[in-house]
């Protein structure tokens, strides 16, 4: 009879207290993320497919397309080409592809790259039903967020050195993006046909330029 | 001055027009709150689990349950081969019935109620023991030998609380002396001391009778933790487990059509009913404004109750079956027969 009504008694107060605990949580507020209309921001190691590096002074591609990573790549899924344009110091990339259903994340490419061109990207909404998704073109990706900051105003066109004088019909959209009369915050296109091509005091300019994010790189590799 | 609601409306229509309309009130009253209810339950679930709830369909996800219907309501009616087909259709229907009429005297308010009987307790507890059957036509109807034992295993359940919980009623009666639901909320009227719950000079354990009867309510509805007939993440549906689109849906709303009659009937033996905690602030109570105030208390005191349903849902793990047996045999009844004897040696001896 006592051990029962003992037992009652501890038992009663076990339930109050779950049930003390329970609207404790009731009030508080939620924890979870509403996945499609918000999502965590991914930690600064998260390892995603790989993406090229921007120069963030031009901003373009630090790559020079020197074809280590498409060596190092276990899975072959690199494809880099590269082309010395006329003018410039050095080879660069014109030409990146990833076939992403290939790969397996090892890094073994980004180990073997020398100038920290390329990096984990912090992508991870990568499902699609079509295999042609995961076949990505990182040079074009690269290009169109470099526009997309150009356009934000976070960096300031400087004209390649190619573009101008040597061949016209091969500055595609970047070279007229690139016109020095573009002032920051305009959208490529928009200046383009106003702007006179570059004239030669503009240009020692941006060769300058050049050179120092040049050094800046070389420094970065070694 | 007006006398109520009932007399105004009494006085345009007859008897059997102030029936109808009291009925399509009530069906409607049971039908959105089964829906809502879910609702809440899974409002509820999200939030005692630290996540929000449903949040898609409409705004706060109040249009959820709708969407729910529209999907149960769309799908097959499946009848497998070789079962009983009447009863197979009857059972769901069985379930919810006996709900319904018991919530027809139910005082909402005073003088609202759709069936005044002066034995209306009686009354309730009579189609109450219905839905035992009901879920056991529906486990037995199925051919399906987990149904079976599933159903079996209610009515062992569904006997073993209704002890305790007959005996608590019959606490009640004695002490109130009347099985009238209506004449019971009227004797608690004033402040929230003079509720039954509160009424320790006729018996000292009022408040843990109330503890016996919510336990009580909360195993004959099969609610969680004594969710022996539904087990939803042991057993695929127990008892329903043969049951597709709306025949599910219909014993998915009975449980909440139960759960809201089990709380209107604990709000009216214990918790003062349609009286206010606080006495009359607005209004004598006899006016139509002070009918309305009444009907919102007993909506409240309702709904804490089933707010507290859902909390132990989402507090206390499924208990085992003998434990749940134990509770019941060797807990339960014996506490509520002491009470029973207190209380009737109490009103001998003190109250006569």
């Amino acid at each position: 009879m006592k051990n029962s009504l003992k037992e009652i008694a501890t038992g009663f107060n076990s339930l109050i207290t779950g049930m003390r605990i329970t609207i404790g949580q009731f009030f508080k507020p939620t924890v979870t993320v509403q996945y499609p209309h918000e999502s965590l921001k991914m930690p600064e190691r998260f390892r995603g497919h790989i993406e090229l590096v921007r120069d963030p002074e031009t901003g373009k591609a630090i790559c020079f397309a020197c074809k280590l990573c498409e060596r190092a790549c276990p899975s072959d899924c690199i494809t880099v080409e590269g082309a010395k344009l006329e003018g410039a110091k050095k080879r660069s990339v014109t030409h990146y592809m990833l076939d992403f259903t290939k790969c397996s994340l090892c890094g073994s490419c980004v180990e073997a790259c020398r100038d920290g061109a390329i990096r984990y990207s912090h992508e991870y909404n990568l499902a699609s039903t079509r295999k042609e998704d995961y076949i990505m073109d990182l040079f074009k990706r690269l290009e169109d967020e470099r526009l997309a900051a150009i356009a934000r105003g976070e960096i300031i066109p400087t004209p390649a050195p190619v573009v101008a004088q040597a061949s016209p019909p091969a500055s595609s959209v970047v070279g007229q993006a690139s016109s020095p009369a573009g002032s920051p915050g305009v959208p490529p296109g928009a200046s383009a046909p106003a702007a006179p091509p570059a004239t030669p005091p503009a240009r020692g300019a941006q060769n300058r330029a050049a050179q120092a994010g040049e050094a800046a790189s070389n420094q970065l590799a070694h | 001055m007006m006398h109520g609601l009932t007399d105004f409306v009494g006085s345009l229509w007859p008897e059997p027009l102030r029936l109808v309309l009291f009925l399509v009130a009530i069906l409607s009253f049971v039908g959105l709150n089964a829906a809502y209810l879910v609702w809440v339950e899974r409002k509820g679930a999200g939030r005692f689990q630290r996540r929000p709830g449903p949040t898609e369909v409409g705004w706060a996800g109040l249009l959820q349950p709708i969407a729910d219907a529209a999907k149960l309501m769309s799908k097959q009616l499946i009848v497998p081969a070789g079962v009983d087909a009447t009863l197979f259709r009857i059972a769901p229907l069985l379930m919810m019935s006996p709900a319904l009429m018991s919530l027809a005297v139910i005082p909402w308010g005073r003088n609202l109620a759709a069936c005044n009987l002066n034995v209306g307790l009686l009354m309730i507890f009579a189609f109450g023991s219905i839905n035992v059957m009901a879920i056991m036509l529906g486990g037995w109807s199925s051919r399906n030998k987990y149904a079976i034992i599933s159903a079996a295993r209610v009515v062992s359940q569904n006997v073993a609380y209704e002890i305790p919980m007959l005996l608590v009623v019959i606490t009640m009666i004695m002490v109130t002396g009347t099985m009238s639901l209506s004449e019971i909320v009227t004797q608690q009227a004033g402040a929230f001391w003079h509720w039954n719950f509160f009424r320790v000079w006729v018996n000292p354990l009022m408040p843990v009778t109330f503890l016996i009867f919510f336990t009580c309510m909360l195993a004959e509805t099969n609610r969680a933790p004594f969710d022996m007939a539904e087990a939803e993440s042991e057993l695929v549906a127990g008892a329903y487990t043969e049951y597709s689109g709306m025949g599910f849906g219909v014993f998915f709303m009975a449980e909440y059509a139960n759960i809201l009659l089990g709380c209107a009937l604990a709000t009216v033996l214990f918790l003062g009913g349609w009286q206010s905690p606080i006495g009359h602030l607005l209004g004598d109570g006899q006016s139509t404004l002070g009918i309305l105030i009444g009907v919102l208390w007993f909506f409240v005191k309702m709904y804490f109750l089933v707010f507290s349903v859902v909390w132990i849902r989402w507090t206390f793990p499924r208990t085992q079956f003998y434990g749940l047996l134990n509770l019941s045999w060797k807990i339960l009844i014996p506490v509520s027969l002491v009470t029973l004897l207190l209380s009737s040696a109490m009103i001998k001896l003190f109250h006569q």
